[in-house]
């Protein structure tokens, strides 16, 4: 397939000589200004990859940090429609930085995933992550995303055998996403000399960059994991931040976006030194 | 309505190696479950196939739980509605309490198997948990049961049986902590415990292999029917009728029917205070076609694709979704799915409490709801059976507290 923003940002991120950053926000939390502002400030704040999560009511595979941004996001109203609206609003001002939007094929499913893959192009958008679309149903929504030019990231995980691994590889395109721990999200203590193992043996399957994520919560951590992998994937610290700088009845501050921002330069310093 | 004499002969065949039934049905999982249910659906494929397992399963169901139960002719009642001979399938005399027990002894000697060493499993109304939690204190495993807050609250006695047993009980806050959040806190554990945990699911619902797999081990209900009622009548029913949260109690009874062409098979949904609210359950009469829980099924959802909380006066019933076989049944219109309110279920419950002393559960009175509206319209020679699912202890506080309030007498 042609080449996307991701390929562009990734190969970037090699010439400079840093772990890309990919950076996870929910869509609509805590309220759709306040996600679009974050949205926004997140490249100059050091996001080199943007993962835009859509809100599911079921979020089966994540922790209690993005359970409860989707649960404030579908509060708030949050719908697939202001989704694709953020993202268009964002390309206005940004063609460059990649985003990638994830979540569940339930709210997919029901536009029709071919309508969906077509609408989220125009919109400007350049991957999907869909948690519970394995590649044993590719033909649902993996290769119809490939043929509208829009990459589908694939999870490898720890169970991911090197027999299944290259099932698991065949269609995927933009990078491989490593999940580090079994688990949800935001939990489990991630242990950067496996992960380097487990990184390792997929580069030795493909050509694609290697992001890994799932526990990534300080510079250090980044920096660990970034030494090994082509980027590094941060989510839960930062929708924590987001619910921290909450007033007491749930709404947006003025600390709410530098809350965010200020984690993502710290990150975005382990990126960097990861390959110093 | 199909005519039920033209379908395929593939009605009960299903499903295929990639665990469709129709477009119902697949692996709808994350990466991590993925390979553990290529290896589960594996072990299952051998353990079908192993005369050692069927025989140590047979066993059990005659010494443990006390199979086979009893097809029983409901002679006040069908007295009382003045139609068609009422047969009730009296799984609710099963240890336990409830058809559940059958699923739950195939899926730990499943376990067992595979080498597994810690159970988990989801419950709504406490019936399977505390199944679940039977079959580990009988087998030595230890047993954590996620359960919906606002159903450890309704449900108290079955949570305390489950402790008594052994088991231990989360209460689970997220959404509006009914069975559907139960079930999202169950995959939660498993995707982190995925090495030595077996999860146990209560309904044919989930992932393939699980659907096909709790079907084949709730079918004994249908096949023991088949038998009965040849003793008792010589000939089939005319009908078969079962309530559906899940489905797992109504696909045991209807899969040995579904190529019988001449045999009536109602499914009774909970319609809540009424399907033109949108407080009920009828995931088949009033949802859409989703993917939820790793299956594509019928689902109670929003325009926007968003799953919505179910309603209903039972617990066990309580669930967006439903089984995918049963979404398949009802597109080929081979099984005919219909709905009962919590009012109507109501006066099932008191009904049969005062015509057979026998207290139900208030998901079975669903079933007895329809055919207090069938059986009057039927010949006195036609013949229905209806699955009794689950015994009524567990619903008295319920049941007493809506009574008080005096919303029947309306």
């Amino acid at each position: 397939m042609e080449k996307t923003r991701i390929d562009t940002r990734f190969a970037a991120c090699k010439a400079e000589n840093r772990a890309a950053l990919v950076g996870f926000i929910t869509a609509g939390d805590p309220d759709l200004d306040t996600s679009l502002e974050i949205f926004k400030a997140l490249p100059k704040a050091g996001v080199d990859v943007i993962e835009l999560g859509m809100p599911f009511s079921d979020p089966m595979a994540e922790g209690v940090p993005i359970q409860l941004a989707t649960q404030r996001a579908l509060a708030g109203g949050h719908t697939m429609a202001k989704t694709f609206d953020m993202v268009r609003a964002f390309r206005k001002e940004d063609n460059e930085t990649p985003i990638i939007l994830m979540g569940y094929y339930n709210p997919i499913y029901i536009r029709d995933p071919k309508v969906f893959v077509k609408d989220a192009r125009e919109a400007g958008v350049d991957g999907l992550i869909v948690v519970d679309v394995p590649p044993e149903h590719d033909d649902e929504l993996c290769l119809p995303a490939r043929d509208a030019g829009v990459n589908f990231i694939r999870l490898a995980t720890p169970t991911t055998d090197e027999k299944r691994l290259p099932k698991v590889l065949a269609n995927t395109s933009g990078f491989v996403y490593y999940v580090s721990v079994t688990g949800i999200t935001g939990t489990g203590a991630l242990d950067a000399d496996k992960v380097a193992i487990a990184v390792k043996r997929i580069k030795e399957h493909t050509e694609l960059p290697v992001a890994v994520g799932f526990g990534v919560k300080t510079p250090e951590q980044a920096e660990a994991v970034g030494r090994n992998a082509d980027g590094v994937v941060v989510g839960s610290v930062l929708v924590n931040a987001i619910r921290d700088s909450l007033d007491g009845e749930g709404k947006a501050t003025e600390k709410t976006v530098a809350a965010v921002t200020d984690i993502v330069k710290g990150l975005a310093e382990g990126c960097k030194r990861a390959k110093a | 309505m199909t005519d039920p004499t033209s379908l395929p002969n593939s009605v009960s065949q299903g499903p295929d190696d990639r665990g469709f039934f129709g477009i119902y049905g697949g692996r709808f999982v994350s990466e991590t479950l993925m390979p553990l249910i290529l290896d589960l659906d594996a072990a299952y494929r051998q353990a079908k196939e192993d005369p050692a397992f069927h025989a140590e399963l047979a066993d059990l169901h005659k010494n443990y739980v006390g199979r086979q139960s009893p097809l029983y002719f409901a002679e006040r009642l069908t007295e009382h509605l003045g139609g068609a001979k009422i047969y009730l399938k009296r799984e609710e005399l099963n240890h336990t309490g409830s058809h559940k027990i059958n699923n739950c002894l195939g899926q730990i000697l499943l376990a067992k198997r595979m080498g597994k060493t810690r159970i988990i499993a989801e419950t709504g109304a406490g019936q399977h948990g505390v199944a679940t939690a039977t079959v580990c204190a009988r087998f030595g495993f230890p047993c954590e049961v996620y359960m919906g807050a606002t159903d450890v609250e309704r449900q108290a006695p079955n949570v305390f049986r489950m402790n008594l047993l052994g088991g231990v009980v989360h209460p689970v806050t997220a959404g509006a902590g009914t069975l559907k959040d139960a079930m999202n806190e169950a995959l939660r554990d498993w995707v982190t415990n995925v090495e030595d945990t077996y999860y146990i699911i209560g309904t044919a619902a989930g992932p393939h292999p699980y659907p096909m797999m709790v079907r084949d081990f709730q079918s004994i209900i249908g096949q023991e029917v088949k038998e009965q009622i040849m003793a008792a009548e010589g000939r089939l029913p005319d009908m078969l009728c079962a309530c559906l949260g899940g489905g797992s109690n109504a696909i045991g009874l209807f899969h040995p029917f579904l190529e019988d062409k001449d045999v009536q098979i109602v499914g009774v949904e909970a319609a809540g205070y009424g399907l033109d609210t949108d407080k009920h359950c009828a995931s088949l009469n009033a949802g859409k076609p989703g993917v939820l829980h790793g299956n594509r099924t019928y689902l109670l959802q929003d325009p926007d694709g968003q799953i919505l909380e179910g309603h209903s006066i039972s617990a066990g019933l309580d669930y967006p979704g439903i089984g995918p076989e049963h979404s398949y049944l009802r597109d080929t219109g081979r099984v005919e799915y219909v709905s009962a309110t919590d009012t109507e279920a109501l006066e099932a419950f008191q009904l049969l409490c005062l015509t057979e002393g026998i207290i139900p559960a208030l998901e079975s009175s669903h079933a007895i709801a329809e055919v207090i509206k069938r059986a009057p319209t039927m010949d006195k020679d036609q013949i229905i059976v209806v699955n009794l699912s689950g015994r009524g202890d567990k619903d008295v506080n319920t049941v007493s507290k809506f009574l008080g309030k005096g919303s029947l007498a309306e």
